[in-house]
């Protein structure tokens, strides 16, 4: 690991300042996927700005009715908060379907949205990745890629999120609110917060040099039935090869977001009207313009057959 | 294995690479990429462990799980991975079981930290110490003080009603089963494959017959 200073920051407009004056200073919060990097020196900041004694671990009710979930709220308090198992029930599911007991204890809202790739050639620092060296090639292009993206990849990466809590927030149409070094406040809805690859893949999100998230909101809950299936290689602790989170209304109406499939949470809402005809009219719709890889094929199917399993489980449950 | 990567961690790209008979000019890595050399940050880190106050000068690169073993000498806590994807390595910090291995020490300042010194001792086990005796919930023992501080942890979580990924209700106290045992302890992995004796000692100390 290379050397870096620390320091612990006070306010959230003071860590952003600090982050926007100090070359090469990162936040840190959970620090379970920044600190893994950094032992491989895939991240190499200069300087650590400890954001945890910022006081934005709180789930606050919106009097819109809506909820505001503090950055540094962790996995584990998220999933158990009564309010998100009642009304946004799809939240938990996939928090709880992601990592372990363990992780969830440390991993903070803000930081599961900012985690990075597992691709395994951005983890190689022996081999070319267009996202740790940009201009130095994709290995995945080519190499194994069971499991990477099959829809809004590039030619220069084709990479996936790793995320599950970001496809329900995706699908639950959240917004993430930040602080610039400058103090500035802004808001950014969910569908523009991360970016497809295109041809610059180092660059992940829309947030802005030194900007720090301080929560995300939910809008006032939807209700339905929502359900979050994830497919992955072994029952528990794996990441998603799919995953699909649905919210079904009564009449059949409803939206779903896929998971393990691209360099973002992929949600289609115009191919939500299809939810009504079955699985394959959706997944159709969803996966219009897909390019999968020699070794990643199976996922479009996939995709079709977890969504005809989500939604005979919504049906069920409207019965 | 790269980050809690799970069966990616199979995937070897230096090898698949040369299996395809692909050839690339390889970047350097990046540490050789790199050549200027800083002189590393102290920092003083007080800290509660198992009871006892303690103050460490330490670099801020230290993890939780390099100060306990080699500044501390308390080695019960164990370095599997050093990647958060084995959970040989855990500690209960402030309450709550994490890996400390993907915590800095200095992160902890102010905390207290209980590692399975602090649970129990030869003479006087803790009862989920004890259980895993009585059910031979181990064989090699590398992973065990992981296993019994990630065991004690989730027996809390429960009763405190976070729902696991196996929870039919989510509304609904959680119960503990063998189902539920499993999926909570998947963060700590056992290559002699105890598992069964293990989710038996817990279930044991729970007052259940899971």
């Amino acid at each position: 690991m290379k050397t870096f200073s620390y320091e612990k920051a006070k306010t959230p407009a003071e860590a952003a300042a600090a982050a926007a004056r100090i070359k090469g200073a990162r936040f840190i919060a959970g620090g379970t996927n920044l600190l893994d990097l950094m032992k491989l020196e895939i991240e190499t900041p200069a300087h650590l700005i400890d954001v945890n004694g910022l006081a934005l671990d709180k789930i606050e009710a919106l009097p819109e009715g809506g909820v505001r979930v503090g950055a540094l709220v962790r996995n584990t308090d998220l999933a158990a908060d009564e309010r998100v198992r009642r009304e946004y029930p799809l939240l938990s599911r996939a928090l709880l379907a992601g990592a372990s007991g363990q992780l969830r204890n440390k991993a903070t809202t803000a930081g599961n949205l900012l985690q990075r790739t597992r691709c395994a050639y951005f983890y190689d620092p022996n081999m070319p990745c267009n996202k740790r060296v940009p201009g130095s090639g994709c290995s995945a292009i080519g190499g194994i890629s069971r499991q990477h993206a099959v829809i809004g990849s590039s030619d220069a990466c084709i990479a996936t999120h790793p995320s599950d809590m970001a496809v329900a927030l995706r699908a639950l149409d959240a917004t993430v609110e930040t602080v610039n070094g400058k103090g500035a406040a802004r808001k950014i809805p969910i569908a523009n917060f991360h970016r497809l690859p295109g041809d610059s893949p180092h660059i992940e999100t829309n947030l802005q040099p030194g900007e720090l998230i301080t929560a995300v909101t939910l809008p006032k809950p939807v209700g339905g039935n929502q359900l979050y299936y994830k497919v992955r290689d072994r029952a528990s602790y794996a990441f998603a090869l799919v995953s699909v989170a649905l919210i079904q209304q009564k009449d059949g109406s409803g939206r779903v977001a896929l998971g393990g499939i691209a360099h973002k949470p992929w949600r289609v809402e115009s191919a939500e009207r299809a939810l009504p005809s079955g699985a394959k009219a959706t997944a159709d719709a969803l996966l219009a313009g897909a390019k999968p890889t020699r070794d990643n094929e199976f996922k479009v199917k996939l995709v079709e057959r977890t969504l005809a399993a989500v939604l005979a489980h919504a049906k069920e449950l409207r019965a | 294995m790269v980050g809690w990567l799970g069966t990616w961690s199979i995937i070897r790209p230096m090898e698949a690479c040369k299996a395809l008979g692909a050839k690339r000019a390889l970047p350097l890595p990046v540490s050789a990429q790199d050549s200027g050399i800083s002189a590393p940050v102290i920092t003083k880190v007080t800290f509660e462990v198992n009871g006892k106050p303690q103050t460490l000068e330490l670099d801020t690169r230290t993890t939780l799980l390099d100060a306990l073993r080699d500044h501390l000498h308390l080695t019960g806590t164990k370095k599997g991975c050093d990647h958060g994807q084995c959970g040989a390595c855990t500690v209960i910090a402030d309450g709550r079981r994490i890996n400390s291995c993907l915590t800095l020490a200095v992160m902890h300042d102010g905390g207290k930290v209980t590692t399975i010194e602090g649970l129990g001792t030869p003479d006087k086990l803790h009862p989920m110490q004890a259980a895993f005796v009585r059910h031979d919930g181990y064989q090699c023992g590398y992973c065990t003080p992981g296993q019994i501080c990630s065991a004690v942890a989730l027996l809390q979580e429960i009763k405190a009603g976070v729902p696991s990924h196996v929870s039919a209700d989510l509304l609904a106290p959680p119960a503990v089963t063998n189902a539920e045992l499993r999926e909570r302890m998947s963060g700590n992995i056992c290559r002699c494959g105890a598992y069964s004796n293990i989710a038996e000692a817990i279930a044991e100390v729970a007052g259940s017959s899971a």
